[in-house]
């Protein structure tokens, strides 16, 4: 009895340092190496944290041409009144019979604006803009809402830091383990 | 037999049972039409048409089709097209009919260079080829997609005057088929400060959401099929994540990236969109299970009666717990209620079917549904889940629904 535990134990030892960690066995492991130039190009996740912000950057006095060359259109002249969403205004109408929600009023954090701008729009052209376009345009529509300065500069370390005025008035539904 | 049968609740519905004891009667009746003199309608003189390689319904069926399609002012592919509940039955959506609701369109893609790659805090970043994938071991499970904002126009303050499907036709069940997302993971090795996965799609949007590790672990797959065949582009096509029970659009398309993190991303859709603004200003991020749900889809607006007498009841309910354990139907606006028959397979996250037998008298009628799931919730009325609610906010309603039957047939929405 001892001599066959011990022989399957070996065996079952030397199965974990063939695969490296514990998969089951009927996995065929075809997932392929690939390198971090490669997963740079692909990812664009921007944590609240600032993870994921790109070099560059830019000021809401800068971001005023871009907006309106790509975005006025559709967000209507100084983020309001346009066919789409409205990205300004509204600050102080959510407890109202008629909240409005926008960047300005409800978004609790601005690297958001950055991730969703640089993946998303402009909508007919998303990835047109360079990084220091998105964080001009970025400064740009938090200017407008009042909560960076014209000359504020925005990059990777500056962005995170913004303090958004709705901030602190969300819960979270879920309840991790 | 079925007219010794007496009513079990107000203003004429009968026992779950009433059908089947009905079924001895009915076969009866047919063997004796068969007697009658054969005679031929046209399409019995001649042979019918050909095979085909691909099958389309009846031409008679042209108007079943997803419907109201609206998108944003400008675009033609960001918005929603819905599934038209009242025109089907079982709980399996037709794939054609399976409701869309994309944010920048539906990506041509080309599966050969398609690829998914999971990366951040993994031991080792991997990329899966769509062949490759096709390589593991599959799972398939018949399960419900639900948009966030279904049935959001019942928080009007007037009841909107559209159909079921119009209403609350962004749900739709299909067979999803694909590679169980923990193997996956496992393979690419989670470290220990991996808690959520922020998923992205191949679509203009580059869709993204983040996914709690946990649920990824637990039930979520990669699919690549959808009722037997590969997903359709309005699906995914050729890969998606499908999270079973939980919000629709966390079920990101086009699957590309799966990023480990340590938090969440607070995407666009996580926090602008698909959280629930309460009356005190303050706002709920992360309501991920679907709560437990019915609807009746016949009769339903746009269906209209014929003459007083007997009529099936039918409807779907679904819950983002598991199974679904009992359904009731009053048709009395709510005063008395009994158990509707529930079709046999009963499946967890899933939409079931109930029907019950109604002898509606040809006076107006107020006539509703209630879920109750596994876990015991039972789903409110409209007024339960608009308590507390912030004015506008529409997302994650799962109210109970009535219709009105009119003396002339008609059926319009009300609020009970
Ligand atoms: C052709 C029209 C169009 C243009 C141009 C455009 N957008 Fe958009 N934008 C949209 C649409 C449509 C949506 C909604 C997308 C969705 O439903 O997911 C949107 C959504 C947004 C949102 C999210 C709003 C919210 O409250 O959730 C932001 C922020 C935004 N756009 C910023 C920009 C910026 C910055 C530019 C210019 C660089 C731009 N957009 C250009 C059409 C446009």
């Amino acid at each position: 009895m001892f001599t066959r535990n011990a022989v399957f134990m070996v065996i079952a030892a030397s199965c974990l340092l063939a695969t490296g960690s514990i998969v089951a066995d009927d996995n065929p492991r075809l997932g392929e190496a690939v390198s971090s130039a490669e997963i740079a190009r692909m990812d664009f996740t921007v944590l609240p944290n600032g993870d994921g912000l790109p070099g560059g950057s830019g000021t809401a006095a800068a971001g005023a041409l871009v907006y309106q060359q790509n975005c006025l259109a559709c967000h209507g002249t100084a983020g309001k009144d346009g066919p789409n969403d409205s990205l300004v205004g509204g600050i102080g109408s959510l407890v109202t019979e008629q909240p409005q929600k926008t960047v300005g009023s409800y978004w609790p954090y601005a690297t958001t604006l950055f991730d969703y701008v640089r993946r998303a729009m402009p909508y007919q052209a998303p990835g047109s803009l360079s990084d220091d376009d998105v964080y001009a345009v970025t400064a740009y529509i938090l200017y407008l809402n009042d909560i960076v300065g014209e000359d504020d500069r925005l990059d990777a370390e500056t962005l995170p830091e913004v303090r958004m005025p709705n901030r602190e008035n969300f819960v979270w539904a879920y309840a991790p383990d | 037999m079925a007219h010794d049968k007496s009513p079990v609740a107000g203003n004429g519905l009968f026992d779950r049972r009433f059908f089947l004891k009905a079924g001895v009667a009915g076969s009866a009746t047919l063997m004796s039409a068969a007697a009658s003199p054969a005679e031929r309608p046209a399409w019995m003189r001649a042979p019918g048409a050909p095979m085909s390689p691909s099958g389309e319904p009846s031409e008679h069926e042209a108007h079943v089709q997803r419907r109201p399609i609206g998108s944003h002012p400008g675009t033609t592919g960001t918005g929603a097209a819905r599934t038209p509940l009242e025109l089907l039955d079982g709980v399996i959506t037709p794939s054609r009919l399976h409701f869309e609701r994309h944010h920048s369109g539906i990506p041509a893609i080309d599966p050969d260079e398609h690829r998914l790659v999971i990366h951040g805090l993994v031991d080792r970043p991997l990329s899966f080829s769509l062949e490759a994938l096709s390589r593991y071991q599959h799972v398939s499970r018949i399960q419900f997609l639900e948009c966030t904002g279904n049935s959001g126009a019942s928080i009007a303050p007037e009841p909107v005057q559209a159909s079921c499907g119009a209403i609350h036709g962004l749900v739709s069940a299909s067979e999803w088929g694909g590679v169980p997302l923990s193997v996956l993971l496992q393979e690419a090795g989670i470290k220990a400060s991996g808690k959520w996965i922020i998923a992205a799609g191949a679509d203009a949007a580059a869709m993204s959401r983040s996914v709690p590790v946990e649920k990824a672990l637990d039930d979520a797959i990669v699919a690549l099929y959808q009722n037997g065949e590969r997903l359709r582009p309005s699906n995914g096509y050729p890969m998606r994540l499908f999270l079973p029970g939980w919000e629709g659009n966390m079920s990101v398309k086009w699957l590309r990236t799966l990023k480990v993190v340590d938090q969440p991303a607070m995407t666009k859709d996580e926090t602008s969109k698909y959280s629930d603004l309460q009356a005190d200003g303050v706002a709920r991020l992360f309501t991920f299970p679907i709560g437990v749900k019915s609807v009746i889809t016949s009769p339903s607006p746009g269906l209209t009666m014929g003459e007083a007498g007997i009529y099936q009841v039918s409807g779907i309910a679904w819950s983002g717990a598991g199974r679904i354990r009992r359904v009731e139907v009053s048709a009395d606006g709510g005063k008395s209620w009994a158990d509707a028959a529930l079709d046999e397979h009963i499946m967890s996250k899933c939409l079931t079917r109930f029907r019950s037998a109604w002898r509606w008298d040809g006076s107006p009628a107020v006539i509703l549904s209630r879920a109750t799931d596994e876990a015991g919730n039972v789903q409110p009325t409209r007024d339960a889940v608009l308590e507390g609610r912030a004015n506008g906010a529409f997302y994650h309603y799962n109210g109970i629904q009535a219709w009105r039957v009119g003396a002339d047939g008609e059926i319009s929405n009300v609020y009970a």
